[in-house]
């Protein structure tokens, strides 16, 4: 680490705090995560909210995993108005890589700052051009410099090289990170972590371990009729749980894309917004609107009028 | 501390604390035993949860736990069970479970599977000096231009293969062969690709004293991919002359790349990686040995291409995938569903290779009903009935 470069720099303002005297979060008990969860429309099982009230007590990053559509991002999402603080949301993707992650120079201002200063001193210059100033922050940078503690969203860390996998796992138990320009950055808060996963690619034991772990299914019946009550407006009882049981006789079928959360969600909707009530009264327009549902040519094709009536005359 | 009514005494609050942590070291060596990755930190973590007042609520404690000692979905799926054995006594549904993870190799069976090519002629004075099979391994184009003795034991039929050292040395050179292969591959990777972008931080930093302007720019190579390797190995009846080396192989190339999937399949499909990843090649052998014991059931490869397909194709295949499929081709289920399960596979990944031991025979034509299906959509079909046939791969590999 550079420290004595750091010092020199410490003018900049960017050097407050430090990893031992870094703000956590504040620790709120179960029942106060389950309720506020529900407010921000998440309807969280048990399991969640003891996962969550780990997380707190523990320090640790929280590991979601599970299929997609399962809603692992907005569990995220939830837990940021939870604990009524800013979402930073890193999304993953192969070839991620630390200046997209983590912080950029402002290369443009940076040649207009050379340009404006032409003739004074070349160390004199440089020094300006990397400072606070012409510093982008990306979303890990974000993360931790924020007075108040965000909760920190890595999406997809199974889509990201494991590089960067390594290099997180290093920022998430030091909370620290080290420009070269600048010196040794440390956290003013240390934020709260979720990351999830599809198991694009396997995960490395040392991330597993660092992080708790959670696997989040698709919703049973009952939950699926509250969160689609809770987010689709205008959705009474008895049609929201009409869906959900059809979804999840259709998610038993042999399809290419399950659909998830967010897929019965719309259609929720658009069954709302055609004011339809009853599904078993409209099989035709019922089968129409699948393709809220259905995102693939084969799938459409499999589940046709006929197993649609079949699925819905299941449905008591 | 207040998890009893009664007033406790100072040493009986030491004594219960002991308890306690006598108890919870006894759970945690029994999550060991059940192949759960459990540390120093994930120990101290649940003691200290044991502090607070999840302890006196054994369903909040058992969540607890699972966030805290689960890794994946595989534990996910296992650890109530677990949890239910030693905290609250069920032993009936738990001890199935418990046994069956605690001992995945030892049984009776392992050691079969692992002799399962040990039979026919021997080999005899045919054995290679470790130094020659060195220079072969880390020869310029992987070919087999070695001493002549080391030359008859790659060109000797793994069938033929008896002697349990030269099946041993033989083991080795697979191994090696798949290091070299990697090796390889990476390097005319970096070579190939002439793409380069610039590296403003660096150019800035080097042209602040020309007022910015980029006279000397510094450029960035880009970043090399690996290939992902996708092993497919057949270990049906049919094979099992073959599957005691194709499994070393397999556990040659999982070692070597850094992006690699193993699966064995016969009349089920199995996603072998995480046994195949263990370190000692002999105990991976072992592991496996279970799996490779449902053979003689016939082949159903189109049937475990859909389970693939299904199950799997999403997640360990990309763009840069090639999927390896090492079968003598008899299918005894229908020719019709591989050949659309092949379709579909071929449409996800970069190219599918068909390793075929029979091709080695005298006189082979590829005529069984399941290869036929398959061929179409096959990019190489090659023989792979002796560590030459297998070098031989390496150029075709590289250029993917």
């Amino acid at each position: 680490m550079s420290s004595t470069r750091s010092d020199s720099h410490d003018k900049n303002g960017l050097l407050s705090g430090n990893g031992e005297g870094a703000k956590r979060g504040e620790v709120l008990p179960r029942q106060v995560i389950t309720e506020r969860l529900v407010a921000a429309g998440y309807i969280a099982d048990r399991n969640l909210a003891t996962a969550i009230a780990l997380m707190q007590m523990l320090g640790r990053p929280l590991l979601l995993e599970g299929e997609a559509g399962v809603g692992k991002t907005e569990v995220a999402k939830a837990l940021a108005i939870a604990h009524e603080t800013e979402l930073i949301r890193l999304q993953c993707y192969e070839g991620l890589d630390q200046s997209a992650a983590l912080y950029e120079w402002n290369y443009q201002r940076q040649l207009l700052a050379i340009q404006a200063r032409q003739g004074m001193d070349a160390a004199e210059i440089e020094r300006g051009i990397f400072s606070e100033d012409y510093l982008l922050e990306r979303p890990l940078l974000a993360a931790i410099r924020r007075p108040r503690p965000p909760v920190l969203l890595v999406d997809e860390i199974d889509r990201a090289d494991e590089e960067f996998e390594a290099f997180l796992l290093e920022l998430l138990s030091d909370f620290q990170i080290s420009i070269p320009e600048l010196g040794t950055v440390r956290a003013t808060s240390i934020p709260h972590v979720v990351l999830t996963s599809n198991g694009t690619r396997e995960l490395s034991d040392a991330l597993r371990r660092r992080c708790l772990y959670h696997y989040v299914d698709y919703p049973d019946v009952d939950r699926e009729a509250r969160i689609i009550m809770a987010r689709v407006a205008g959705a009474g009882a008895s049609l929201a749980l009409q869906v959900a049981r059809l979804v999840e006789k259709i998610r038993k079928e042999d399809l290419r894309k399950v659909p998830g959360v967010a897929e019965t969600l719309d259609w929720a909707a658009v069954l709302v917004g055609l004011d339809i009530v009853d599904l078993h009264a409209e099989p035709e327009t019922v089968h129409e609107t699948l393709m809220c549902l259905l995102k693939t040519r084969e799938d459409r094709v499999r589940i046709s009028r006929e197993v649609t009536e079949r699925l819905l005359g299941r449905v008591a | 501390m207040s998890c009893c009514d009664t007033l406790l005494t100072a040493d009986d609050m030491n004594e219960f604390s002991r308890l306690v942590a006598k108890r919870l070291a006894a759970f945690l060596r029994t999550l060991r035993d059940n192949a759960f990755a459990v540390g120093l930190k994930e120990g101290q973590d649940a003691a200290s949860l044991m502090q607070t007042e999840m302890a006196t609520r054994p369903d909040l404690l058992r969540s607890a736990f699972k966030h805290l000692f689960c890794a994946r979905k595989a534990d996910w799926d296992r650890f109530d069970g677990v949890f239910d054995a030693f905290w609250l006594g069920k032993h009936l549904r738990s001890r199935a479970i418990v046994s069956d993870a605690s001992k995945p190799s030892g049984s009776s069976q392992a050691q079969a599977a692992a002799d399962d090519a040990r039979s026919g002629p021997a080999l005899g004075d045919q054995l290679p000096k470790s130094d020659e099979t060195d220079d072969r391994a880390g020869g310029s184009e992987g070919r087999m231009e070695g001493a002549s003795r080391v030359e008859s034991l790659q060109q000797t039929d793994f069938r033929k293969l008896s002697d349990p050292d030269a099946i041993e040395k033989a083991h080795m050179i697979a191994a090696r062969l798949a290091a070299a292969m990697r090796v390889r591959l990476t390097r005319r990777d970096v070579a190939r690709r002439k793409g380069y972008r610039l590296d403003l931080r660096r150019t800035i930093h080097r042209n602040v004293s020309h007022g910015g302007v980029p006279i000397n720019p510094v450029r960035r190579r880009r970043k090399t991919k690996p290939l992902r390797l996708v092993m497919l190995l057949d270990a049906s009846g049919s094979m099992s002359m073959y599957t005691g080396i194709f499994l070393r192989f397999m556990h040659g190339v999982l070692d070597a790349f850094r992006e690699a999937e193993a699966f064995l399949f016969h009349t089920q499909l199995a996603h072998v990686s995480d046994a195949m990843k263990e370190r000692d090649a002999a105990r991976a052998l072992d592991r496996l040995s279970m799996m490779v014991q449902g053979a003689g059931g016939g082949t159903r490869i189109g049937e475990c291409l859909q389970t693939f397909n299904r199950a799997y194709a999403e997640r360990v295949i990309h763009s840069r995938t090639c999927v390896m499929i090492v079968s003598d081709g008899y299918e005894t289920g229908d020719a019709a569903l591989l050949g659309r399960e092949m379709a579909a596979l071929a449409r996800r990944c970069r190219r599918i290779v068909w390793l075929n031991p029979m091709m080695g025979w005298d006189g082979y034509t590829p005529e069984a009903s399941g290869i036929k299906a398959a061929l179409p959509y096959v990019d190489l079909h090659a023989p792979a009935h002796s560590l030459e046939s297998l070098a031989a791969l390496e150029p075709y590999l590289a250029k993917l």
